[in-house]
Formats: C-alpha cells, sequence, structure tokens
C-alpha cells in the first residue's frame, strides 16, 4: 500500500469476507480465470509433447494418471464448471438482466441488483463446480 | 466568566454517561511526518443510540484534540464523515456503536482515497470523475428560454433516476469497490451511477456524449459487477444497477 494513494491493493482487492457472496463470486471468478488461463498454457505445453513421438507423449500422460494428477484435473474441472456458468450469470448482468428496476429506495435499503436471482445464480455455479469435480474423482479414482 | 462557565455546563451536559463501553481505536497518521499509520486506543462509554461519529468527538473533547475528522451534518445527508468502521465503510453518523455488536471498535481513513491526517481523506479525484461525467442536463434549450418555463416529467420517467440522484458522494462506493482497489485510474462507481441517472432522465439529450466519456480502458468495461459498492451506500442508491444499465446500452440490450 502506497500511503500516497491509500489504495486497498491486491490484497483488499482478494479479501472476500466482507461484503456477502456477490465479493465470493467475483473472488472465485478471478481465481478460477487464472487457474484456467495457467492450466491453457500447461496444456499446450502437455500436447506439444508429441512432438516427442509416441514415447515422449505417453510419459508425460502417465504424469495425469497419478493421484497428483488427477486431483489437479478435479480442480481443472471444477474452476472450468464455476467460471462457465458464473460468467453466463455475471454477463446476462452485464446486459442489464436480472439486476432490478430503478425505485426510490427504503430503509433498511436492499439493493435491487443483489437480488435473489443472482444469489440462486452464484450458489448454483458452486454447487455444479462440486458436483462436476466429485463426478471427475468418481471416474478418474473409479473402480 | 459567566459565558465560560455556561459552555462548561453545556458540554457536561452533553456528554456520554453509561455503565457500558467500548474501546475505540482510532488510525492515526500524518503524512508529513508518518512513515505509517498507528492505533490509538481510548475507552468510551455508550448508549444504544450512540454513534460512531459521536464516540469520535467524545475524544476530541476528552482526550486528543487533535484527531482529524470531517463530518458536518451528523444525519447522512452531507456525505462527509465517510470511513472505514471494523473493516467496512461506512459513514460514522450513521453508525451506531450497538449495531455493531463488538466491544472493539476500530476506524480507519476510506481506502483508495488519499490521506489528509488521520481520518480525514482528499476528496479532489471523486469530485473530478463525477465532474468529468457531466453531470447536469444537457440541452440545446434551457430552462429560461423555454415558454414552457419548466420540463415536464411523469411520475414514471422520474422513477427511472430518482434512485440515483440520492447520491451524497461520500465516496463509500469508491472505497469498496474491488477496481478501486489496484486501479488509480478507473472512473468509478460513484462516477458510472451519476452518468445514468443524467442518462436515464427523460429531460436530458446527452446520452451519447456520455457513453463515449465512460466507453474507454478505465471506464465501464472496468467493472465486473461484484456488488460491493451497493452494499456500502448509505443512501440505497444501488450503483451497480446503474452500471450494468449503462452497460446495456454499450452491448445494445437497451436503447
Amino acid at each position: 500500500m502506497t500511503q500516497d494513494e491509500h489504495k486497498e491493493g491486491i490484497k483488499g482487492m482478494a479479501n472476500p469476507s466482507r461484503y456477502g457472496i456477490e465479493r465470493v463470486a467475483y473472488w472465485l471468478m478471478r481465481l478460477s480465470g487464472l487457474g484456467l488461463l495457467a492450466y491453457f498454457v500447461a496444456h499446450i505445453y502437455e500436447t506439444s509433447n508429441i512432438l516427442r513421438g509416441q514415447v515422449g507423449w505417453d510419459e508425460f500422460l502417465e504424469l495425469t494418471q497419478t493421484t497428483e494428477g488427477h486431483l489437479f484435473l478435479a480442480i481443472v474441472i471444477a474452476m472450468c464448471v464455476f467460471h462457465t456458468v458464473n460468467g453466463i450469470r455475471v454477463m446476462l448482468g452485464h446486459g442489464g438482466v436480472g439486476v432490478g428496476k430503478p425505485a426510490r429506495p427504503d430503509y433498511p435499503y436492499d439493493p435491487a441488483s443483489q437480488n435473489y436471482r443472482h444469489k440462486i445464480g452464484i450458489y448454483s455455479a458452486i454447487v455444479l463446480a462440486a458436483i462436476a469435480m466429485m463426478y471427475g474423482l468418481a471416474v478418474m479414482f473409479g473402480e | 466568566m459567566a459565558q465560560v462557565s455556561h459552555i462548561a455546563d453545556e458540554q457536561g451536559s452533553t456528554s456520554i454517561s453509561s455503565s457500558k463501553s467500548i474501546t475505540l481505536r482510532i488510525a492515526r497518521y500524518n503524512p508529513e511526518h508518518d512513515d505509517s499509520s498507528q492505533f490509538m486506543e481510548f475507552t468510551i462509554p455508550y448508549e444504544r443510540w450512540t454513534t460512531v461519529l459521536e464516540a469520535i468527538l467524545e475524544v476530541k473533547k476528552h482526550f486528543d484534540h487533535s484527531v482529524a475528522v470531517r463530518y458536518s451534518c451528523r444525519q447522512a445527508t452531507c456525505g462527509s464523515c465517510g470511513m472505514i468502521i471494523n473493516g467496512k465503510p461506512r459513514l460514522a453518523c450513521f453508525t451506531k456503536i450497538s449495531e455493531l455488536n463488538s466491544n472493539v471498535v476500530t476506524v480507519e481513513p476510506m481506502n483508495n482515497f488519499p490521506i489528509i491526517r488521520d481520518l480525514a481523506v482528499k476528496f479532489e479525484r471523486l469530485f473530478d470523475t463525477h465532474h468529468k461525467i457531466k453531470p447536469y442536463l444537457i440541452r440545446d434549450d434551457t430552462e429560461l428560454e423555454s415558454n414552457e418555463k419548466e420540463f415536464l416529467q411523469s411520475p414514471e420517467e422520474v422513477e427511472q433516476y430518482i434512485q440515483f440522484a440520492n447520491c451524497i458522494k461520500c465516496g463509500l462506493c469508491n472505497s469498496a469497490c474491488p477496481t478501486m482497489a489496484t486501479d488509480s485510474s478507473f472512473v468509478g462507481p460513484q462516477a458510472l451511477a451519476q452518468a445514468y441517472r443524467y442518462v436515464a432522465d427523460s429531460r436530458d439529450k446527452g446520452k451519447d456524449s456520455r457513453l463515449k466519456i465512460i466507453d474507454e480502458s478505465h471506464g465501464i468495461w472496468r467493472c465486473h459487477f461484484a456488488g460491493s459498492c451497493s452494499q456500502v451506500c448509505p443512501k440505497g442508491v444501488d450503483p451497480a444497477m446503474g452500471i450494468q444499465f449503462l452497460r446495456g446500452y454499450l452491448l445494445g440490450f437497451r436503447s
């Protein structure tokens, strides 16, 4: 933090604890986006191993067949599902869909844009991500 | 001397006397000679109705007059006393100690605003960005020249923007915004909500020029709909709603 501008900085931006589930969704969206970007880079590196021929390809693919590899892929599945479902919610919101209508506010001023439709969207994204991750784990570690 | 004792009596009658007390932690920082902020602690008695601002003024009156705090109306109208209270941006005059449910109340200057001293911050950037979006009716004619003398509106037309006209420029939304936390050039939720306030006004004809102002790299596209601005607004303005409606215009969802 520079005292000149007194900005909260990344620490404040990433703190999801003070402003309800909407800020948690904001934080998860950033986190999953960065995670998927990292996976995308790793995926390009992984597939580039095909240039080493079948032996090189098989060697690298074995890394994903380990316990750590399965856990990594399960997290990727969860990030992908959350980012997709929450992304659709956010895109609709960005177009002004489901954010309520302007009206004279009455105390205690519950913001209409933070309504139950968006909360359901956020919780749905989290639940679907968890289900997809568990399904992925069941497939990868399945008998 | 008579006048002095009268003032002393009056001060005595307005001081807080209660069996309940809290520890008030006030961030002290003077950019002219301090490297970082330090907290000073005071034990302050309070009643059910005592506000955080009253507790700070109690400190100024009885313990340390040098505490810098900006305030005026004491009724959530002037927007002067915004600060971080127990981690969240709030108006000190609009926050009762009893509703915080804590024996320790920590007050700090608002985030994302340069500090003048202690709890007082600079508002220049907020006023600059507010001015940038042209916060006035834009028309070719004026009220003075019009034969109608005033621009008539239906109640439905008023309803479209009146919520956003409640903004008191306290800066709490800018303090809570996660984008403002890292981007000094972001126009901010306060100015964007005010841009919508005028765009939605049926008397205004400046929609295109305002949309052009906010349609830039540090403009409306930096908002990611975290909604924290709306949650901290003490007047129910809901900047997040206005910003999404504005973006609806730019994306072609609204006309």
